[in-house]
């Protein structure tokens, strides 16, 4: 663990990200107000000590707000993280153990997603489905399969050509158990590095989503929906924007400096693969 | 004792490449007894390493493909086993060390683990009862303060080491036939005397046969009791150790000995040049009408390049892959 907190990126990283998990887990038992509790009397209020990041326009509390919203952003990333890394990984790793025709319908399945624009496409499948943070993770999680099985088959084709996995063979272990036992924890650091580095990109997917309306439904706090609302207030009552769009850019950056940590210490010789 | 515990029939193993079929394993045919110990002998690319992974069906297939033979173990023919009865022969009844003790041990395993792993899959012994198993063998391989080395990792270990869990891994089931593919290679002298040694050692101890691959000719002498040496392919001699060193037929066997380097050598105390053999090995995708060696040879006459020779007996537990057995007066004395 000491070598991890060696790296200025790790440490600055876990702190912001520290923070912004605290903060969302912290509004599952206690928030200042009921974010989304209206109350018209007090509406589009600057900060104060009663409501310290101010009022939206419906007068609920942006705090309470900002807190559920890092919630909702979690879980995003981590729900889009999981879609991706199970069938990105299954994918890549039968990729890189059958070859040949599997390989090649995989890897090109992989080159069609990544061929359409990731936002038209999500706004594609949102369309289809019907608007919703669900919905919103779905579209998001398709999209990190092929980055997921790309990055798995290039790894993990290294590894089978090892000599420690014909070691492996030579003493009767099963292509199933060489897979887990031996492959994959040769392959973890790669995709862990690349899992934060895909958790803050989903953050910033779904915040845009929810932005364009496409996310979370209201009356349901998200940082993109905030901004969103806050956008015919610019001029009036700027703290609305600001306030959603800074915890945006804190959690994105911590969780990415969080990563650059992760692969500078876990593999100095990854190239980060996109 | 002395029943017959592998024999090699007539194998051919193939590579279809872009470039042509290679054919890198071509009419091989040797045996081996219980507990006996046989070297293969080859420069690189002579099939020694193709020949050893057919035994365990470990080539790569595409590209590889076994074309034809035979490899009767114990009373069963490996080659027409299915993969899963196959893959419990492996590492319980035959197994194999790798020349380079750096990458053959998985690097985010503990050592303990690796050895113990043949234990788990082979004979379902939990993983507290294989660790304790694998500690006593890594003990027998004599790995200093084996409880604080269990959790430790291959970087960890120096080469020596490394090959010590390599061969302790190989042995943990007390496999009848050990395969060890350039065992001391990668490892400096001093080292290699030890762990050769320790084979040696181990060996006696558990009564299994050993089939050695090297192009090593000081290791065979040490280790083997018979030799088979191999050229582009094909068993062009087969010898016990003792007939092979004093009374090598095949003229590619002189070349190997007279390239060895000696101490005092044949000049009385002189230290010689060595000899090398002149010419390269024929390209594997090349077919060749006579000897595969008829370039390189001294001796050779117009016979070798239009016909292939067969393995000629030369002396009880002698053959030789060469003409001069029926032609002796082609052997030129100045060469």
């Amino acid at each position: 663990m000491k070598r991890f907190f060696r790296n200025k990126n790790f440490t600055c990283g876990f702190i912001l990200s520290t923070l912004v998990v605290g903060v969302a887990a912290a509004s599952l038992i206690w928030t200042p107000y009921d974010g989304n509790k209206m109350n018209a009397r007090d509406r589009l209020q600057g900060p104060s000590w009663t409501h310290p990041l101010g009022t939206d326009q419906y007068g609920r509390d942006s705090l309470s707000r900002v807190m559920t919203g890092a919630m909702n952003s979690i879980i995003v990333g981590l729900v889009t993280v999981a879609i991706g890394l199970t069938i990105g990984v299954a994918l890549g790793l039968a990729s890189a153990y059958y070859g040949r025709f599997l390989d090649e319908a995989i890897m090109r399945f992989s080159d069609l997603l990544f061929g359409f624009p990731a936002v038209l496409t999500a706004i594609l499948i949102t369309s289809i489905l019907g608007p919703s943070m669900v919905n919103a993770m779905l579209a998001i999680g398709i999209f990190y399969i092929p980055v997921f099985a790309r990055l798995t088959r290039a790894v993990a084709g290294v590894v089978w050509e090892k000599e420690f996995i014909a070691a492996a063979r030579v003493s009767g272990i099963s292509e199933w158990s060489i897979t887990w036992r031996h492959v994959v924890p040769n392959i973890l650091s790669p995709l862990i590095i690349q899992g934060t580095i895909q958790f803050a990109v989903a953050i910033l997917a779904e915040a845009g989503l929810s932005y364009l309306g496409l996310g979370t439904q209201p009356p349901h706090a998200s940082w993109g929906r905030m901004l969103n609302e806050a956008q015919t207030f610019m001029s009036a009552s700027p703290w609305l924007a600001i306030f959603p769009g800074l915890a945006i850019a804190w959690a994105v950056l911590g969780i990415n400096l969080l990563g650059d940590g992760l692969r500078d210490t876990l593999d100095p010789r990854m190239v980060r693969i996109r | 004792m002395s029943a017959s515990l592998l024999a090699i029939e007539d194998l051919s193993v193939s590579f279809h490449t872009p470039e042509g079929v290679a054919r890198a394993v071509d009419g091989v045919s040797f045996g081996l007894d219980r507990g006996d110990s046989v070297g293969i002998v080859g420069e690189s690319g002579c099939g020694k390493s193709v020949t050893s992974l057919s035994i365990l069906r470990l080539i790569p297939s595409p590209p590889g493909v076994i074309e034809s033979g035979r490899i009767r173990f114990e009373d069963r023919n490996l080659l027409e086993l299915d993969p899963e009865d196959m893959r419990k022969i492996r590492g319980r009844d035959i197994s194999m060390i790798f020349q380079e003790p750096m990458t053959s041990l998985n690097p985010v395993l503990p050592i303990g683990r690796q050895v113990a792993e043949p234990l788990m899959i082979h004979k379902g012994l939990t993983t507290a009862q294989a660790l304790a198993e694998a500690a006593q063998w890594l003990d027998r391989v004599k790995i200093p303060a084996v409880r604080k080395r269990l959790g430790d990792y291959p970087h960890q270990l120096s080469g020596g080491m490394r090959q010590r869990v390599m061969i302790a891994m190989a042995m943990v089931c007390g496999p009848t036939l050990l395969i060890a593919d350039e065992p001391t290679t990668a490892l400096d002298v001093t080292i290699q005397a030890q762990i050769l040694s320790l084979m040696v050692g181990l060996k006696e101890e558990s009564g299994m046969a050993l089939l050695l691959i090297t192009h090593n000719l000081g290791v065979v002498a040490q280790m083997a009791s018979r030799v088979v040496v191999m050229y582009a392919g094909q068993v062009v001699e087969e010898a016990a150790v003792a007939d092979l060193f004093e009374r090598p037929f095949h003229p590619y066997t002189h070349g190997l000995l007279r390239s060895m380097p000696r101490l005092g050598g044949r000049g009385g105390g002189r230290t010689e040049r060595l000899r090398e053999i002149p010419g390269i090995v024929p390209a594997i995708t090349e077919t060749l009408p006579g000897c595969r060696f008829a370039e390189r040879c001294p001796h050779v006459f117009d016979l070798c390049r239009q016909n292939p020779p067969g393995l000629f007996a030369i002396r009880e537990g002698q053959r030789a892959r060469c003409f001069l057995k029926d032609y002796p007066e082609r052997r030129r004395n100045d060469a």
